[in-house]
């Protein structure tokens, strides 16, 4: 379980984050939803220690991450950004193996391999994996950045907002391998959304955050709900029932 | 494995221009001439080590292939501390005339200012590192402005001295600077060494760097430090040439086009090798001293800068 404790974090004199208290399951998707600005990356980004919080902590397991050691939480929690700008040419292969890093320090045995094709095959990306990254649609880059995450092998996966850009297809491909990852490999999934209805149909928990607060935590249907709604983006929001998912009919309410 | 192939053509050659330079036109010279040449390849060799690790690794941690580590303005440092020497002590002074005291002296100067600049800037909680150098570059431009102030003052014939430091040269180099050299950039690039591995995922970016474990703000602390060091023994080894980093380092990765720094700072070291000596060969042999090695790199330097920054636009 990760747990978050009092996280707060200023920009200048803006509070972006503000007093955070979340619990995070194991084994679940949990999606953290939000209008733009409301603090999400931000959190997302201070659980996974690529920025340092202002005040509060964040607990692992019931260790706190800060004394842990950068490679040890490498092997507990990995994050993927929205933007992996890199100048450097790598293959499918190459970057999936750097997956491995927090293991082999760059010199990959048997059983790193092992787990580099596991991951290219997972994703699917095995007739391409000698492809350069820049020769790829953006799903593919998208899909390659994941096997990287799976090569790394830790229980905590974040995500975030990885459907930007995506069309529909690669999308729901992204989608579905996430909960093939909680399902039948029991990893503990993070991700941040922007489409409400990805959220409903894909995750377990929904945590809601506005202007740096958190204004709703809870299973899926109690968070797709229109009054849940109605509080978090201020809109009133219709949701429909089809083949047992809730769907949130925004287009023009 | 084509790595290694390329790599051995390029050792060869770098064997064969030392060999040239060593060897040619000797006239039987072993006892006067021999030393005398062998003093001079091996400054040339250990500047190009020092200058092209520098490069790299600063070129690794700013994510770009451009600048070089003279951006943090040790190279006008270098000059500033000669033009008051100069101005203040003399050209006649002991910290002029004894290359010993002047090379102490120079690397003092710079190791005590990166250390101070790095001390200052990283209390100060983790600054993004185009702020830092920015920084550098402002420190630069004012220890130039003073140089440049105070070479105007001073009397023309000590200017001639200021202007020989302007320029590398590896003419008079001495021998006793050279092996201490050697062994303090051994040293620090056989430490250095085993943080390749942790260098190519820093290549992939802060974010994913940090989620790979790597320990981001240390290893970048580490590595300017070192490439400021290393700078500052091959300036007051031989004088600035920092430029010369940005060839080497650009050839390297569009010979080898890989992302391993175990294959890149070995091939950037080996082509600076071959680009000093053989330059120097070129210089000596084809323009009779009539030129200096240096103005042929801020040449060819130059131009093979104009035409990265072109092919650098064009593929945005």
């Amino acid at each position: 379980m990760i747990q978050v404790r009092e996280l707060s974090k200023l920009y200048g004199k803006k509070q972006v984050v503000e007093n955070v208290n979340v619990d995070i399951r194991r084994g679940q998707i949990t999606s953290f939803i939000g209008p733009n600005g409301a603090g999400k990356s931000t959190l997302l980004s201070m659980v996974s220690r690529l920025l340092d919080a202002d005040t509060g902590e964040v607990l692992i397991d019931s260790t706190n991450t800060k004394k842990m050691k950068s490679n040890e939480l490498a092997k507990r929690v990995s994050i993927l950004k929205q933007s992996n700008f890199m100048n450097v040419r790598l293959t499918i292969r190459e970057l999936v193996s750097f997956g491995r890093f927090p293991y082999s320090k760059g010199r990959l045995n048997d059983e790193d391999e092992k787990m580099v094709d596991q991951a290219i095959e997972y994703m699917d990306l095995k007739e391409m994996e000698h492809s350069y990254l820049d020769e790829l649609s953006g799903g593919q880059r998208q899909r390659a950045f994941i096997a990287m995450v799976i090569a790394q092998d830790t229980d905590y996966v974040l995500l975030d907002e990885p459907l930007n850009n995506l069309d529909m297809k690669h999308s729901v491909q992204i989608m579905k391998i996430l909960r093939r990852l909680v399902d039948e490999l029991g990893k503990t999934v993070i991700i941040v959304l922007h489409d409400i209805n990805f959220a409903s149909v894909y995750s377990d928990r929904i945590v809601a955050l506005k202007n740096g607060r958190v204004v709703k935590d809870g299973p899926t249907e109690e968070i797709i709900q229109s009054s849940a709604l109605k509080e978090i983006y201020d809109m009133d929001i219709p949701i429909q029932m089809m083949d047992n998912c809730r769907i949130c009919v925004y287009f023009n309410s | 494995m084509r790595d290694l192939h390329k790599m051995l053509i390029l050792a060869g050659l770098a064997l064969a221009a030392c060999g040239v330079y060593l060897f040619h036109d000797l006239n039987g010279s072993f006892d006067y001439a021999l030393p005398r040449r062998g003093v001079k390849v091996f400054a040339m060799v250990l500047t190009g080590i020092a200058i092209a690790y520098a490069t790299v690794v600063f070129q690794t941690i700013t994510h770009n292939r451009i600048l070089t580590p003279s951006i943090m303005g040790l190279d006008s440092l270098y000059m500033l501390l000669q033009t008051l020497l100069i101005f203040f002590l003399g050209s006649d002074h002991i910290s002029i005339m004894n290359r010993q005291v002047n090379f102490i002296l120079s690397i003092a100067a710079m190791v005590v200012f990166a250390l101070l600049f790095y001390h200052f800037l990283f209390k100060k909680g983790n600054q993004p590192i185009y702020f830092l150098l920015l920084i550098g570059i402002i420190f630069g431009t004012f220890f130039g402005s003073i140089s440049t102030f105070l070479q105007v003052l001073i009397d023309p014939n000590e200017f001639q001295i200021v202007q020989d430091q302007m320029f590398a040269s590896f003419n008079n180099v001495n021998s006793d600077l050279v092996w201490l050299s050697l062994v303090i950039i051994v040293l620090l690039i056989a430490f250095a060494w085993r943080h390749n591995a942790s260098l190519d995922v820093l290549s992939l970016g802060r974010d994913t760097a940090l989620n790979l474990g790597v320990n981001y703000d240390s290893l970048v602390r580490y590595m300017l430090i070192l490439s400021a060091v290393l700078i500052a023994i091959a300036t007051a080894l031989v004088g600035p040439i920092t430029f010369f980093g940005l060839i080497v380092a650009n050839l390297s990765y569009q010979f080898f086009r890989s992302y391993k720094h175990s294959v890149l700072l070995t091939g950037s070291i080996v082509i600076s090798i071959i680009a000093l000596v053989g330059g120097q060969w070129v210089v000596e042999r084809l323009f009779t001293f009539n030129t200096t090695l240096s103005v042929i790199i801020n040449f060819i330097g130059g131009v093979y800068f104009i035409y990265l920054l072109l092919r650098e636009s064009r593929a945005k």
